[in-house]
């Protein structure tokens, strides 16, 4: 079937972007989630929508799947290639079609890197505001599957706040437009962080954002995370809302300052890093409130970036958190949970707890503005079980976050890792109803089968299918 | 026999009066459920007694948009009214959806903390402001409800009651069921509870309002420009408001800046609006003036009068350009009012026939002839018009969709025997 198929796509696509060699398509076998690996069937590097359509239309004549992949950067596997099917990568459409600044919009393609388009506008005054960690490389196609955040989405909300239209090629392979500006029901939000449940973006309209008049980054170290978390509550609880709050406790720090050298405070038990953004008296004004917030609730060190470059050093050790567990243990599981803000003592509380009683040592990291924890699980994979301890300890951290009436994922996605946990957050009722979505979009179950949701729901009859044996039944894979 | 049924779920449920009408088409009965259970109770009658339903809030949006083809059951959420969950050192909110956005407030301003969203229509509850994605001025800095809501619970036709999102303001986990059936104006289903992020309320509030002459057949001001510098201004307003009116002496802009540096802010925003490149008075000295204040102009936030009102959505660039093809289209006794700087208005019309067309038109134009027109204008600026309510006979009222053939087969799904409000929405939906 392979053959077949990827003969038919050699008729609507260049030779050269039908992938086929084992060796080659090998590269594609996952994403940054790497403990999860398939070959893809046959990869294909498609450069316009009217190309995806026409793949997509194959994929649905020879019942295949398919997935689609950005810059494979996603940390939940939600462009696992499927060994029986297609894997359309968009690596190769990434050109920025336009850019209105008056409008406050730019129209790109979905492999256009997120830091690009702030790239491209920056000097007018104006950025793109999701800043998802992986932004210099991660594309603005995966950004609208998983509906990236980042550090600053506290203020400025998620992918789902700054997308005005897309034009995506439907399960069926039609090229349909989703626009904020159409009358009729918000598909636009609901196919946003679909992780490429629904269809495949092929155009994709952004808000741009004017850059704002100040920014002043400060960094507070404290002797223990409670003193941290104090503050973090008592900022929020002044009425603040920052562009972003982010902490990192002990271990992390150590991780980072052996990684990067980031310098922070010595001592330090935790450090928050607050960034404040907007016209300048008001920027000035709420300086001067977490500045005093913070000393009374236990910094014993501010620091705050005068120039750029002091920025980015403070930011360092944060950006870095994640790789730099790399230099202080074998392996790590990046984590990614949501707690109620005002159940993060409690929560870290409990994490404490599950380290002493696996004996494995979890780093954290969080965007703890809006509760979004990154535990990182550090283990041993040369240690016989564990591995599976620190699987183990994984699934507990989530598990507590659920307790406390949070979420199994704040930014990283369901993907294949996270599907087996929907069942603890949601009902049958709840996925079922989810899933009819998807039976209106993606009635034959072929894109991206196998994320967000553990067992797929029946979707019962087809308009239009045709009865009887399908052509190509014989051949499949 | 449906009646028993229904009086059978325990739901306070009463015979449907004269009042109780959807866009003209007389309901039978009206039920009072007071909880999510209820309202699936309900529902699971409706469903084996092949009734069709209509959700109602405050009631104060019924007669917009097209009747239902059908209307037995009225599902009145006004003593679904609680507030079940308010956290507010997590600035976030759960409330079953019959609560008033403006009884939620209240409640929330005690700890100094408010709903950023706004309705222009008194009395509104918050499942109806979600059902119809109605915003105010204020869209312009904080969004819409959908953007705003981060939790629901939906029952659907069958009685089914479903979850999505959560408490917490960031969560990827599954589908976001919250914005699908924000604006779906009660054809998925009832929402009865909801989750929403909060903001702090701003230590302070200014206005700084300039009404601007009307010199010959246009504004004495630039408008598209002004718009879009005031979006683009570093003093980050939270709204710019346009009023614009056939009997009134020109057009008034009107910027809110909030929060401790709002005085700064404003007179950054003041210099803006009188800016002499872009502005011309007939006052001696020929310079635009604005006024700063600490109360809105009266207009501020409310629907513009007329019997029929439309929506105009464009590119936050071509505010000028709308009020440009408005005054060339002959209009008579018209209002626009709307955020420039987010580029929605509503443009009200007055009752009767409006007089319309082009000037040699001998019989007047009927109001479908005139929103066809105007919607050929806005939609050449990349816009859309959408008529909201009011008497507009044939005219289509929706506009180009780009993707109603979608929209059709997710309405199929949740509602495959159309009994939810059957006919209110998009392509009749």
């Amino acid at each position: 079937m392979t053959e077949l198929l990827a003969g038919r796509l050699r008729e609507v696509l260049p030779d050269e972007a039908v992938i086929t060699d084992p060796v080659r398509l090998r590269t594609y076998e996952c994403d940054g989630l790497t403990y999860h690996r398939a070959t893809p069937g046959v990869v294909v590097l498609p450069e316009t929508a009217e190309q995806v359509a026409a793949v997509v239309r194959l994929c649905q004549e020879f019942r295949v799947p398919f997935v689609a992949r950005g810059s494979g950067t996603g940390l939940s596997g939600g462009a696992l290639p499927r060994s029986d099917g297609v894997l359309i990568v968009t690596s190769r459409m990434r050109r920025i079609l336009s850019v209105d600044l008056a409008a406050r919009r730019a129209v790109v393609e979905p492999g256009v890197t997120n830091l690009a388009i702030t790239e491209a506008v920056r000097d007018a005054g104006y950025y793109y505001a999701p800043d998802p960690s992986s932004q210099q490389i991660c594309s603005i196609g995966g950004n609208i599957a998983e509906n990236s955040g980042g550090a600053h989405c506290l203020k400025y909300g998620f992918t789902v706040n700054h997308v005005l239209a897309l034009e995506l090629v439907t399960p069926d392979g039609d090229i349909v437009e989703l626009s904020a500006m159409d009358a009729g029901y918000d598909l636009l939000g609901a196919f946003i962080g679909s992780e490429g449940t629904l269809g495949i973006a092929t155009k994709i309209t952004v808000r741009l954002s004017r850059a704002p008049a100040a920014v002043t980054t400060m960094l507070a170290a404290f002797t223990t995370i409670e003193g941290g978390g104090r503050a973090v509550s008592a900022i929020i609880g002044a009425g603040i809302v920052p562009a972003a709050i982010e902490m990192m406790d002990a271990l992390a720090i150590e991780a980072a300052e052996a990684a990067v050298r980031c310098e922070y405070p010595a001592g330090a038990g935790a450090v928050l890093v607050v960034e404040l953004d907007g016209p300048e008296a008001e920027v000035e004004a709420q300086f001067a409130l977490v500045d005093r917030i913070c000393r009374e609730a236990g910094a014993f060190e501010i620091r705050v970036a005068a120039s750029a470059e002091e920025r980015q050093a403070i930011w360092k050790g944060r950006k870095s958190a994640f790789a730099a567990v790399g230099r202080i243990s074998p392996a790590y599981i990046v984590q990614d949970g949501v707690v109620p803000r005002t159940a993060l003592p409690d929560v870290l509380a409990g994490i404490d707890r599950l380290q002493e009683e696996f004996g494995i040592r979890v780093a954290n990291v969080f965007h703890a503005g809006d509760g979004n924890l990154h535990p990182l699980v550090l283990f041993d994979d040369a240690v016989e079980g564990e591995g599976e301890r620190a699987e183990l300890v994984s699934g507990r951290i989530l598990d507590l976050c659920i307790e406390h009436g949070g979420s199994i994922t704040g930014e990283h996605g369901v993907g294949v890792d996270k599907a087996r946990y929907m069942p603890r957050m949601f009902t049958d009722e709840d996925l079922d109803t989810m899933q009819l979505v998807r039976c209106a979009f993606d009635p034959r179950y072929l894109s991206n089968p196998g994320k967000v949701f553990p067992t797929p729901r029946l979707c019962g009859e087809v308009p239009q299918v045709r009865k009887g044996p399908h052509p190509h039944e014989a051949e499949l894979f | 026999m449906p009646q028993e049924a229904l009086a059978k779920t325990g739901v306070t449920v009463r015979v449907a009066d004269a009042g109780d009408t959807v866009a003209g088409v007389q309901a039978k009965w009206v039920a009072l459920p007071e909880s999510t259970e209820e309202v699936a109770a309900l529902l699971r009658v409706a469903a084996e007694h092949d009734l069709a339903v209509t959700p109602v809030g405050g009631g104060t949006k019924l007669d917009w948009g097209p009747p239902p083809e059908r209307c037995d059951l009225l599902v009145d959420l006004c003593c679904l009214n609680e507030v079940l969950e308010y956290a507010p050192g997590d600035l976030v909110v759960r409330v079953q959806t019959g609560i008033t956005l403006d009884a939620l407030n209240e409640h929330l301003a005690a700890e100094n903390q408010e709903l950023a969203l706004e309705s222009p229509v008194p009395g509104t509850t918050v499942g109806g402001l979600l059902a119809t994605a109605l915003s105010g001025p204020r869209r312009f800095r904080y969004g819409t409800p959908r953007d705003l809501v981060i939790g629901v619970t939906v029952v659907l036709a069958d009685g089914t009651t479903a979850r999505s999102g959560g408490k917490v303001v960031k969560n990827v986990a599954g589908y976001d069921l919250g914005k699908l059936f924000a604006g779906s104006y009660g054809t998925l289903g009832v929402i009865t509870e909801a989750t929403f992020r909060l903001h702090p309320l701003p230590p302070a509030r200014l206005w700084v309002t300039a009404t601007y002459p009307e010199l010959g057949d246009a504004p004495g001001v630039d408008l598209g420009t002004l718009a879009v510098q005031l979006a683009a201004s570093q003093a980050e307003p939270a709204a710019v408001e346009l009023d614009w009116s056939a009997d009134s002496p020109g057009y008034t802009v009107s910027a809110l800046l909030e929060g401790t540096a709002a005085p700064t802010k404003a007179e950054t925003i003041r210099q803006v609006m009188t800016n002499p490149e872009i502005s011309w008075s007939e006052s001696p000295d020929g310079a635009a003036r604005a006024e700063v204040s600490e109360s809105p102009p009266d207009w501020w936030g409310r629907l513009p009068e007329g019997a029929i009102l439309l929506e105009i959505r464009v590119p936050p660039s071509s505010a000028g350009a709308v009020v440009r093809e408005l005054a060339t289209s002959h209009l008579t006794g018209h209002t626009l009012r709307g955020s420039a700087a987010s580029g929605v208005f509503l443009l009200a019309l007055p009752a009767g026939t409006p007089k319309a067309g082009t000037p040699e038109a001998e019989t007047p134009a009927t109001a479908a002839t005139v929103i066809e027109r105007l919607r050929e204008r806005i939609e050449a600026l990349d816009g859309r018009l959408l008529a909201v309510s009011g008497p507009v006979g044939a005219a289509d009222r929706w506009g180009t969709i780009g993707a109603l053939d979608l929209m059709r087969r997710v309405k199929a799904r949740f509602d495959p025997d159309r009994r939810m409000s059957p006919g209110r929405f998009v392509g009749g939906i």
